[in-house]
């Protein structure tokens, strides 16, 4: 590599817990030697050292907002080669998108004493709504591996390999014993995206999409066997409304759900 | 009549979006201003109609760096307000996976966000050319307190495991057994810790803080104990609120709380220590007087060994709990939901973390209020400059500046969490 340029990374914060980027903080042991073949350029959590763009990475934690955040992403867009979203916050609008299913001006006061000093829009989007975007990996948070696997397929300029089936079919390979079967516990796993390790199943609970809406997930089908758990559709309508509530597969249904609960 | 203005418009090596405004004029310090624009996530507003047992996983997402703090605080709050209170070895688990978050997070902040302040580096990745051994230690310790939530809590950055009267799965003395060894190493790595930050050079700077932590008997605050103060405050957390009130300041996003009866106070670790030193581990306490920091100490700069000592004390403490283990028959008690209201408060890595429900029979959340320890810190963050101010002028513009933000990182600051406290018009 003698007398290439080291590639230059980004990380961007927008609303967001902060795990995501500390996701590459959690790479202990490979931490070095990341940044032995990338320059860390502009990630303030970790360095004082800013250095100007334009950036070969940018990664993208955290929804879009506020207005102020609304601009701020077209800057980071134009200043960036290859834009990765990464986690529920960026690829769905996060949590806090649960507001978009109510009035925001009724939040702010519920939370602020003097709402007019707050500046918030009505919604909290994912970054694709507003810019274009290169990649998006999926986890709240993300799973460590698959970061460092996108990270490594930008620098070598392929297309990441990152799994995109239902969590139910890891499951069924590892062996773990159906919630949802043998306990009747709900479980989101037949329409979540791989990529955690399948972990709420193998700690006897069922999975809550922390992973977000697989390929053309069939949404329906599960919401009906939820129905035939015995749960009403209330139930229904809030296991499609965490992480992921906004993004549109599972928008969709929670919707649909929550029309039968008003009929 | 010369006005300086230091500004930083992005605090670098702290969790989340802030900035800081000075103005100084004629050497007397104007104006200091935190500015903490993180945008409002309103979770206690989307909390309202969603069941108790989705509370832990819901409110972990607060925070990537203290989950198992927006967890602790939510069940033991919840617990309160069914009227029920987790003993025995599921007591213990709740402490030893604390103890996880509380190495994994002050190893961050200590090697990574801080120590560079002290050693003049830009950061942790600039400063392992030169100090390898030390960062290569600090990034295995942080390991090490990660691997506790990995096995407790399913994976370290918002585990699964926890739930509201008790987990979903248990380790049995097997699985805790693998960890006791790698443990074994990091206490030796926290004693270390300690040794090295205490042989750095720490700017003169004291002042009488009114401190505040929880208190327990027997331990080392974590979930459980009274909140005290040296200042007088000894009360019940269910009388949180009505001394503590929370103040809504047009430049920062972050409620700014304060003691009703005396204004700012300090919460975290130094807080924690000079209100529980006698209980912390005979090694910890042994390292703590070698490093020359017996308390009362108030010099905030000193916070940085104050972190490695809890280090010390949280891997002796999940050693302990370990040796100690019997796996209990159910990793959960029977949750009597009924309609009530519930408060604890939590010591999270950075200092009290108030929690406070009502729910419904059905135990659907009717109201939440949350009070992160770094908000509180906000007033006492801002004081500290100036009053450290005065007597560094002469610094110049740009090692002033950087002066403030080390000032600021005493704190540990976790921005993220600080902005989305509750308060109601009352």
């Amino acid at each position: 590599m003698a007398g290439k340029r080291k590639p230059r990374l980004a990380v961007w914060k927008f609303a967001s817990c902060d795990g995501c980027q500390l996701t590459i903080l959690d790479c202990e042991d490979e931490l070095l030697s990341i940044a032995a073949e990338i320059e860390i350029a502009n990630f303030p959590e970790v360095s004082s050292a800013i250095m100007k763009g334009p950036y070969d990475i940018s990664i993208v934690e955290g929804s879009i907002t506020t207005p102020d955040e609304a601009e701020r992403i077209h800057r980071v867009r134009r200043s960036s080669r290859f834009l990765v979203a990464v986690g529920a916050c960026a690829s769905s609008g996060g949590l806090q998108a649960l507001r978009n299913f109510k009035d925001v001006n009724e939040f702010i006061s519920f939370v602020y004493a003097t709402p007019a000093y707050i500046e918030a829009l009505n919604k909290s989007t994912p970054v694709r709504d507003h810019i274009r975007v290169d990649f998006e990996l999926q986890g709240c948070p993300p799973n460590k591996y698959q970061l460092m696997e996108v990270l490594s397929a930008c620098i070598n300029g392929r297309k990441p390999a990152v799994a995109q089936h239902a969590l139910c079919l890891d499951c069924k390979r590892k062996g773990i014993v159906c919630v949802m079967v043998a306990n009747g516990t709900s479980c989101m796993g037949p329409v979540t995206q791989t990529g955690c390790g399948v972990i709420c199943p193998s700690y006897r609970r069922g999975c809550y999409s922390c992973f977000g809406p697989m390929e053309t997930p069939n949404t329906d089908s599960l919401a009906s066997w939820f129905g035939r758990l015995g749960m009403p559709s209330e139930d229904i309508v809030r296991e499609f409304r965490t992480m992921y509530g906004w993004s549109e597969a599972f928008r969709r249904e929670s919707e649909a759900r929550e029309k039968e609960t008003k009929a | 009549m010369k006005t300086v203005r230091l500004k930083v418009d992005y605090l670098t090596r702290v969790e989340g979006e802030g900035a800081l405004h000075v103005r100084i004029r004629e050497g007397m310090v104007q104006e200091v201003q935190l500015r903490i624009f993180e945008p409002p996530r309103f979770f206690e507003s989307f909390l309202r109609g969603r069941r108790f047992s989705e509370v832990p996983d819901l409110t972990a997402r607060i925070c990537g760096i203290c989950p198992i703090a927006y967890q602790m605080s939510a069940v033991h709050a919840l617990e309160n307000a069914f009227g029920m209170r987790i003993t025995g070895p599921l007591r213990a688990l709740r402490r030893l996976v604390y103890c996880g978050e509380w190495i994994e997070s002050h190893a961050l902040s200590v090697y990574m966000l801080h120590a560079p302040d002290f050693l003049g580096y830009s950061g942790a990745i600039e400063m392992a050319g030169t100090h390898t051994d030390a960062v290569k230690r600090g990034l295995r310790l942080k390991k090490a307190g990660n691997e506790i939530l990995a096995l407790l809590g399913g994976r370290e950055i918002h585990p699964i495991n926890v739930r509201v009267g008790g987990f979903y799965k248990i380790p049995s003395r097997r699985d805790l057994a693998q960890l006791g060894e790698n443990l074994k190493w990091a206490r030796e790595a926290a004693l270390e810790t300690v040794r090295w930050v205490a042989a750095f050079a720490f700017p003169e700077a004291e002042r009488d803080y009114e401190f505040v932590a929880l208190s327990h008997p027997d331990e080392y605050p974590m979930n459980e104990g009274k909140l005290v103060s040296n200042k007088g405050l000894d009360i019940d957390v269910a009388l949180y609120e009505s001394h503590v009130a929370e103040e809504h300041i047009e430049y920062t996003t972050a409620l700014h709380s304060v003691l009703r009866e005396r204004g700012e106070y300090f919460v975290g670790p130094l807080a924690r220590y000079n209100l529980n030193f006698d209980r912390l581990s005979p090694l910890a306490r042994e390292a703590a007087e070698a490093a020359g920091i017996r308390p009362p100490c108030r010099n905030p700069f000193k916070s940085i060994t104050v972190r490695a000592v809890e280090i010390l004390n949280a891997c002796d403490e999940a050693i302990r709990i370990i040796d100690n283990y019997e796996q209990p028959d159910s990793p959960v008690v029977e949750v009597p939901v009924r309609e009530g209201a519930g408060i604890a408060c939590t010591e999270a890595p950075r200092g009290i973390l108030y929690h406070r429900y009502g729910t419904d029979s059905q135990g659907n959340i009717l109201d939440a209020r949350i009070i992160p320890p770094t908000s509180q810190n906000q007033k006492s963050i801002e004081e500290d400059l100036r009053q450290f101010i005065p007597a560094r002028v002469q610094l110049g513009k740009e090692k002033l500046t950087a002066f403030c933000e080390h000032a600021i990182r005493n704190y540990d600051p976790c921005i993220s969490c600080s902005t989305h406290c509750i308060v109601l018009n009352d």
